[in-house]
């Protein structure tokens, strides 16, 4: 097989797996911004920041390999795509913006502490749900001739767009709150527990609202799906799915197994990655642009790809061994007032 | 509205802001461990103390630094689609190496640097903050090296106008990369250089802080003493190296309008009103013949003027021009600054030397201006070209509506305003306390049970200080 032909599809796998890291990764520190408001006390609020404080900029790294590896590997689709999403990308990055900053102000702040508090907040919120806009009207696809986009300022906004923009707000505090019955105790953890179940409710309609949504989108993923006895072969991720989401609701309340609904929350959303890629592939930019068409030269694709090969497990290696620095519970009182 | 000119805006406006953060935490990643390794060594309180105090002002810059950096990320997609689409392939694997050695070794290592203390053996800490300082060094030579490429292309093909790679060799090494990376990694250690000798200046002057201040403006002048006659050499050498393939760049620098008779020798031109317009310079003061000399290093040499060039194919003079004298005038004030500091050591009157105590503080933001002004100079410098003599900046805008541009202008004029605001003044105000005795380290338990405690000293005094 040519070169021209398997690089791009280790290249969509590579930057598959960069964004589903960044989603669980960055989408549990947003999920905390987006239960912020359900914080006590300024206190809570500490503590909720304090169990991400050692780990957020890594994970947010994940983003920049996300849109950099797009860039290298396939730039017409990162030319176009971000372009075409000109307000959501910008929207996100200036949410991103606070949002970041809020952890280094906060603690720093004195009297305008209040502010950064907010700024944490809102900037997670208009973050996850710019983000889930922007996928939205990936998945939809957008109006594109000859590789130019055609379409104006505004043509991402659908109902679909809007959909997916709350659903991944809700699948982000999903992960927050999971992640909070993993690394507190306590009041907070109670608190945790106790939004843990309709979150799990509410994004399980999402998840099948939009399932239902993309087959009528676009006739390619209703024949992905439901043609030539497809369906069978692809039936373990909805059926997983589904279990996933039982198994969810059952341990969300279960003391001592703390772990439990962050694993489960981490499979939910790799099933839920899996099957919007079941419906996209092989297009980069539905349904424009294929990631052949789209793809950068070999001799650029072939030489980030030896970069990845090395350096990843380097970097996996010590993002896993920083989680296990700061593995364990973070206790009221305690703090990292740096 | 021209969203050609709105996109440039944006662009020098994120991009400026961006500079400043990474200008800054280069030099301080390694005055951090250069401190954290005197305590090692020493077990000197007082190095403990100064690393916790410049830890709190890195965690901030770096802070800020990470996020106008996911910014320029994606600016090239939103903007300069049309660059991104043609030179992806070129510069994006660069900037991925750039993730993969340096950002995520920075982030990573930094999360275990700010709060790792009491959590890993002293010897790993120090090590995290190493593969920090490490980080910053390594991004910057993969930035440097995409961005000496867009000035110096080679090492490609062009099919259908898209930059196909030949040999990375060539890409990476091209031929402005290592005057450009010395220089500007020169100048990111400066910086922190004059801000560390700056805030030792200003505690001095108030006669607080003073075993602290004493060490940092000694540690500062011996710095600026090795390190700014280098760089005005490697300053220079840039500048041969830019007359070689930018010949206009320099000639704006230099306000070189018109082709001189053979064996006149160029002018250096101290100061002059350039005009774009008429293509000659007014009320001009200028040394005959030294332009040459240092340019050609010969009697009666001269370099490509203005005039060789269409109007079409010419950087903005004006604003060229007078950045450059900028630098060049800091520079200079850095090197008489490190120089008279040295002199008042050796006779053993540093500490009783209020004026350049004076001096020093005044300097403080010195390396910043320098920064931004060379860049002015090295990017205005190669317009109208974003990949020279190849593309240009013109051809390489994104489809987007003046009126998307404006507003998107205004959203990050607004929202960096208010960040970048607060953190300078937060950093101000730290800056402002100064290292206590005994700093506190960064709490780090949890995990194990601790009694619960009220907020740090630090953040206590803090409290105090805003209200």
């Amino acid at each position: 097989m040519p070169m021209e032909t398997w690089l791009p599809v280790v290249w969509f796998g590579v930057i598959g797996f960069g964004v589903l890291m960044y989603v669980v990764l960055d989408g549990f520190v947003l999920g905390l911004g987006i239960l912020a408001p359900f914080a006590d006390d300024g206190e809570q609020l500490d503590l909720m920041m304090n169990t991400a404080a050692p780990i957020w900029d890594g994970n947010e790294t994940w983003l920049v390999l996300g849109g950099v590896g797009l860039l290298a590997a396939f730039p017409t689709a990162y030319a176009l795509v971000l372009s075409a999403l000109y307000l959501p990308v910008l929207l996100m990055l200036v949410a991103l913006v606070f949002r970041g900053v809020a952890f280094e102000f906060r603690f720093k702040a004195g009297s305008t502490k209040w502010l950064w508090g907010w700024a944490f907040a809102l900037g997670s919120l208009c973050t996850a749900f710019w983000q889930g806009v922007i996928l939205g009207a990936l998945v939809e696809g957008m109006p594109v001739q000859e590789g130019r986009y055609i379409g104006g300022l505004l043509s991402w906004f659908s109902p679909f767009s809007m959909l997916t923009g709350a659903a991944v707000v809700f699948g982000y505090a999903l992960l927050g709150s999971t992640w909070l019955i993993l690394k507190t105790e306590g009041d907070l953890q109670r608190t945790a527990r106790v939004l843990t179940r309709p979150l799990v409710l509410v994004v399980s309609v999402f998840m099948g609202l939009v399932s239902a949504w993309l087959p009528f989108l676009d006739s390619r993923v209703m024949e992905r799906w439901f043609e030539d006895g497809n369906f069978w072969w692809l039936s373990p991720v909805p059926a997983l799915t589904l279990l996933t989401a039982v198994g969810l609701w059952r341990a969300a309340m279960a003391e001592g197994r703390d772990a439990r609904p962050f694993v489960l929350t981490l499979c939910f959303f790799a099933l839920g990655f899996v099957g919007l890629v079941l419906g996209i592939w092989p297009y980069l930019v539905p349904p424009s642009l294929t990631i052949w068409e789209a793809s950068a030269p070999a001799s650029s694709q072939g030489f980030m790809l030896a970069g990845v090969v090395v350096l990843l497990p380097v970097v996996l290696g010590y993002t896993v061994w920083s989680y296990r620095v700061f593995r364990g519970k973070i206790l009221a009182g305690q703090g990292y007032h740096h | 509205m021209d969203a050609l000119l709105l996109s440039r805006i944006q662009f020098g406006f994120v991009v400026s802001f961006h500079v400043l953060f990474p200008a800054f935490t280069i030099g301080l990643s390694s005055w951090l461990a250069f401190l954290e390794y005197r305590w090692l060594r020493t077990r000197d309180a007082v190095w403990k103390d100064l690393y916790f105090f410049w830890l709190k002002i890195f965690a901030v810059s770096f802070g800020m630094g990470v996020v106008s950096g996911i910014v320029m990320s994606f600016q090239f997609g939103t903007n300069w689609s049309v660059f991104a689409e043609r030179a992806g392939a070129v510069l994006g694997p660069l900037l991925g190496f750039e993730v993969l050695t340096a950002f995520f070794l920075e982030a990573t290592f930094l999360g275990v640097m700010l709060f790792g203390w009491n959590r890993v053996p002293e010897r790993l800490h120090f090590l995290s903050t190493c593969m920090v300082a490490l980080g910053t060094v390594i991004s910057t030579f993969w930035i440097l090296s995409a961005n000496s490429w867009m000035h110096t292309p080679q090492g490609y093909e062009l099919v259908d106008g898209f930059f196909h790679v030949s040999s990375w060799r060539e890409v990476i090494f091209n031929p402005s990369f290592p005057y450009r990376l010395v220089h500007m990694t020169l100048a990111a250690f400066l910086t922190t250089c004059f801000v560390i000798g700056g805030v030792a200046g200003w505690y001095l002057r108030k006669g607080e802080h003073v075993e602290p201040a004493r060490r940092m403006l000694r540690l500062a002048t011996i710095f600026a003493l090795i390190v700014v006659p280098l760089q005005i050499l490697a300053g220079d050498l840039h500048g041969l190296n830019t007359v070689k393939h930018q010949p206009l760049k320099v000639a704006a620098m230099e306000g070189h309008w018109e082709q001189l008779p053979e064996g006149e020798g160029m002018p250096l031109v101290l100061w002059a009103v350039p005009d774009q317009e008429k293509r000659t310079n007014h009320q001009q003061i200028a040394i005959p013949r030294l332009g040459g000399i240092i340019l050609t290093h010969s009697w009666d040499g001269q370099i490509e003027a203005l005039d060789s060039a269409p109007p079409d194919d010419l950087p903005p003079v004006a604003p060229v021009f007078y950045a450059f004298r900028l630098m060049v005038a800091i520079g200079i004030a850095m090197l008489a600054l490190a120089v008279a500091s040295g002199v008042r050591w050796r006779q053993g009157r540093l500490d009783s030397a209020r004026g350049l105590h004076l001096a020093w503080k005044l300097m403080l933001p010195s390396g910043f201006v320098a920064i931004l002004s060379g860049w002015f100079v090295t990017e205005l410098g190669r317009q109208p070209w974003v990949i020279y003599g190849q593309l240009r900046t013109a051809e390489a805008v994104s489809q987007v509506g003046g009126a998307s541009v404006a507003l998107s202008l205004g959203i990050y004029i607004l929202a960096y305003a208010v960040v970048f605001g607060f953190g300078s003044a937060y950093i101000l105000r730290m800056l402002g306390r100064g290292p206590l005795p005994h700093e506190p380290e960064p709490e780090t338990e949890g995990g194990e049970r601790t009694p619960a405690r009220p907020l740090s000293a630090a953040d206590a005094s803090l409290e105090e200080g805003a209200r």
